[in-house]
């Protein structure tokens, strides 16, 4: 692991129009992450989790506080929207190279998979499609590319022209994984992974996940409100509580001397068979 | 001239606003100015954004030919031709080279085009992007930014559910290397004739209020894969009534018992051509019933 900042947050905080009133989904938060690790955002629903990842992948602007991403440029990009690499405050940055950094070097990897994937074009056009935003024009390869991803995420290769609407749910969930990694980007948003898969299937994109990101020496910033996934593949864990972090560390450190009072809570709320 | 109207049937600040827009689209080749469409005595999908091209550009010199599937004697065709002798009283003609302004649906014409010359197309929808991207906002931004992975990622659909490219009109192409275009519902047959075709071309959407143009010489490349390129359409027969191998042919059915007749689809193409003495085989053809053979039958 290199010293060299990948994310840092500062101060990041967001507020809704609640009725007549606003009021903060998420205030405060500052954290920096570096390159192969993984983050993981612990805490109950409506805790603000989902914004905070919302706005570090600039998908909402932060209302106060920045995100700074160390952008990098590589000579085989020779994209319009490239420029200068550098650390950048992403509130800076245009739209076009925002949306070129959410294609190449960043993942975003849904809840549900219906959101994160084209469902009216096949699994092997899924996976095709930023290669293809990219410049890449050649079927032949588009299609090997694909079929070498599926191998890769444990899918059935057979079924590469086939609609995600017709896979299971752990199906699409590993193809919109497969989707994101394509690229080979730095770091990857998840929201809720492995949320509505049943228990056995969990285990295993559990398992894929952690493969990867060892693999591809990924970072990863991963939302979570299942503690053993965090457990399982994070580094460190953000604990939120209300929109504030009540409680960041390592995570076996968070888990296993939970400090802060609504830690102890959720520590002690798991049931352990 | 029906002394009623208009020149042109449109007032003139109303053309005067459609030829500024005009100008930003031969400005920017290929990107779709949004213009204030106006009501015409017309059904939309009757060529209601290519009349009003037509007529803010059309001057007492000029001669008008209008084709609609390559004919000049079709419903669509005769009837614009009639409305613009109405109001304007310029000359018309069925003849592609005596032309200086041509309104087109479907068609490009098999004549080559001259550097005097104007080709104005009817257009029912201008964005290439609709049926894959249902947000305008959102197409907008990928004009913008040049971002048309989304067209590729439909033909490798296509590709691979079918193992070939399956449209094969409208078929989406890049302006000038920058601006994905519509070219309207004309067969993939005439795309090349866009590339560095001599005219100017002009596009006109009236229900979608849009106008596009690609300005003479202009580079036109329709989407592919390296390998699987782009092609044309082509038959196994000539045209049965002047005999001509490489035009674009209608296929007409003339009895219930699978014959065929293949005839071009550009009639004033066709009538040069038979009038300079080429003859085709005046025969109908029949095809094999590939149906009958995919059910197991003898046939």
């Amino acid at each position: 692991m290199n010293n060299r900042l990948l994310l840092s947050a500062r101060n990041v905080g967001k507020q809704f129009m609640q009725g007549s009133r606003m009021r903060w989904a998420c205030q405060n938060v500052s954290f920096d992450l570096y390159p192969g690790e993984v983050l993981a955002v612990v805490g109950e629903s409506g805790s603000g989790k989902s914004t905070l990842l919302r706005l570090l992948a600039s998908r909402l602007a932060c209302d106060e506080g920045s995100v700074h991403y160390d952008v990098r440029n590589e000579a085989g990009t020779a994209m319009a929207a490239a420029g200068a690499s550098g650390v950048f405050n992403l509130a800076e940055l245009s739209e076009a190279r925002l949306r070129w950094l959410a294609r190449t070097d960043w993942g975003f990897v849904e809840q549900h998979a219906r959101d994160g994937l084209r469902m009216n074009v096949s699994g092997g056009a899924n996976i095709g499609e930023r290669m293809m935003a990219l410049g890449a024009r050649h079927y032949g390869k588009l299609r090997g590319e694909a079929l070498s991803w599926m191998e890769r995420v444990e899918l059935d290769t057979a079924r590469i022209d086939d609609l995600p609407g017709t896979y299971s749910g752990g199906m699409q969930q590993r193809l919109q994984i497969a989707r994101n990694l394509v690229t080979h980007p730095r770091l990857v948003f998840m929201d809720e992974p492995t949320t509505g898969l049943d228990v056995s299937v969990q285990a295993r994109l559990l398992d894929l996940l952690r493969e990867l990101v060892d693999q591809l020496h990924l970072a990863a910033v991963i939302v979570t409100h299942d503690l053993a996934v965090a457990r399982l593949l994070a580094h460190r864990m953000l604990v939120m509580k209300d929109g504030c972090v009540v409680e960041q560390g390592l995570t076996d450190r968070v888990l296993d001397d939970p400090q802060h009072p609504y830690t102890q809570l959720l520590v002690s709320s798991v049931l352990t068979p | 001239m029906d002394e009623h109207y208009n020149f042109g049937f449109l007032d003139e600040r109303t053309k005067k606003m459609i030829r500024r827009a005009m100008l930003k689209a031969v400005a920017v080749p290929g990107y779709q100015v949004p213009f204030g469409s106006r009501e015409m005595p017309f059904a939309y999908g009757w060529g209601t954004g290519g009349v009003q091209v037509t007529a803010s550009i059309i001057g007492r010199s000029d001669v008008l030919k209008v084709i609609d599937q390559g004919a000049d004697d079709t419903t669509n065709a005769v009837n614009i031709r009639r409305f613009f002798a109405r109001t304007t009283g310029v000359p018309t003609t069925e003849k592609t080279l005596e032309a200086t302004i041509i309104q087109t649906r479907h068609r490009i014409p098999e004549a080559a085009l001259t550097e005097t010359q104007t080709i104005v197309y009817q257009v029912p929808m201008p964005e290439p992007l609709f049926r894959l991207e249902p947000r305008r906002s959102e197409t907008i931004t990928m004009h913008a930014l040049g971002e048309y992975g989304l067209m590729n990622v439909k033909l490798y659909e296509d590709i691979a559910q079918l193992g070939a490219i399956s449209k094969t009109y409208d078929y989406p192409v890049l302006v000038n290397e920058r601006y994905l275009t519509s070219p309207s519902p004309i067969p993939k047959f005439d795309n090349p004739k866009m590339h560095m075709n001599p005219a100017l071309q002009l596009f006109g959407a009236g229900r979608e209020k849009r106008i596009y143009a690609i300005p003479p010489y202009t580079a036109v490349r329709s989407l592919d894969f390296e390998d699987h390129p782009f092609e044309i359409q082509s038959w196994e027969h000539a045209c049965a009534l002047c005999g001509a191998e490489n035009s674009f042919l209608d296929e007409m059915i003339v009895d219930d018992e699978g014959s065929r007749l293949f005839v071009c689809s550009d009639s004033d193409f066709c009538s040069e051509r038979r009038s300079a003495g080429h003859v085709g085989t005046q025969q109908a053809v029949t095809m094999p019933d590939t149906l009958a053979s995919a059910r197991g039958e003898e046939p």
